[in-house]
């Protein structure tokens, strides 16, 4: 009982600060907002039993991610501007795409249901084996870095990728103050 | 670079143990919640916090470019050279059993390595997006 009720302030909570966030017109605020968002996520994902994802989301969600949007916001200024298009359309889109996403969760199993096909497959081998074949006590470590080894090599490829593109596309080279070129060479 | 006595003396006082405890998220991932992924993003954050306060030419001096762009590759280069070594002791491409005599050995040792290239890349790779970012509005 008391979970539901809490799982009801937590959806709740997260509606509010996505509309607050869609509202906002201050960009500083709206970063802000997408901290709060983020770090309700977190909390959701602690009360759904998934530490390893709620810590991830902790991290770069709250953290990171607000950092580098803010880093953007200094440079592209705080204040987004005005609207000059009807959102009548997009608002028609979103509507329908809400709907049909809603209509896809009614075939879904209920959550935590030991028969939906999820809990069928090669996930009670994993739990079953994953301490006589790995000796670790977090499964989930076991299952990231052993058994999906390689998803998480291409993850890592994905990070390094990312990396690349952005010293490809900014780079890291200090700007040179007038004045004092050449002073270097 | 802040000019703010509180901000940069709690700063100086959290830093440390933010690495830290990115060290114990990296090293006790095996036991705990946590892993290569969030170590190196706290890891980094911890950096990156350094930079907020000190400014980003502070942080350039403290992690230069030159290693960020190394520490990419290395973390990378970490976890595939773990496949490589396993496939030259005659097993499968990330087969940790084959890293020791005893499989659970293997596999320990296999897994603490790759989670420690995860950390490098991921957090070089956040402290650079961050200077890439943040050193653009350098003077």
């Amino acid at each position: 009982m008391l979970i539901e009720a809490v799982n009801i302030v937590l959806l709740a909570l997260l509606a509010v600060t996505a509309i607050a966030a869609v509202r906002l017109h201050d960009l500083f605020a709206v970063a802000m907002m997408f901290g709060i968002y983020s770090l309700l996520a977190a909390v959701m994902f602690v009360l759904l039993d998934a530490v390893d994802v709620a810590f991830t989301e902790a991290a770069v969600g709250v953290g990171i991610s607000t950092v580098l949007m803010l880093a953007t916001i200094g440079l592209v200024g705080r204040h987004e501007l005005p609207s000059t298009h009807r959102s009548l359309l997009p608002l028609a889109v979103v509507i329908a795409t809400g709907a049909a996403l809603i209509y896809g969760t009614l075939d879904m199993p209920f959550f935590g249901d030991p028969g939906a096909p999820v809990h069928q497959h090669v996930a009670p081998f994993y739990i079953g084996e994953s301490p006589n074949q790995t000796g670790l006590p977090n499964v989930v470590t076991s299952i990231l870095a052993s058994y999906r080894g390689y998803d998480t090599l291409g993850e890592l490829a994905v990070i390094f990728t990312a990396g690349v593109g952005v010293l490809a596309l900014l780079g890291l080279r200090r700007r040179k103050r007038p004045g004092k070129e050449k002073t270097a060479q | 670079m802040i000019d703010n006595p509180v901000l940069r003396i709690i700063a100086k006082i959290i830093i440390p143990m933010i690495l830290l405890f990115a060290l114990y998220v990296q090293f006790h991932g095996d036991f705990g919640p946590g892993g290569g992924f969030q170590a190196g993003v706290i890891f980094a954050a911890g950096f990156i916090l350094y930079g907020l306060v000190f400014g980003t030419e502070s942080l350039r001096s403290a992690v230069p470019p030159g290693v960020l762009r190394l520490l990419i590759a290395v973390g990378l280069l970490l976890f595939a050279g773990v496949g490589v070594i396993t496939m030259l002791a005659g097993s499968d491409y990330l087969a940790y059993n084959a890293l020791s005599e005893d499989p659970i050995a293997g596999q320990h040792l296999g897994i603490l390595v790759v989670e420690f290239g995860v950390g490098i890349t991921v957090s070089a790779v956040m402290i650079t997006i961050f200077l890439a970012f943040a050193g653009r509005n350098d003077p």
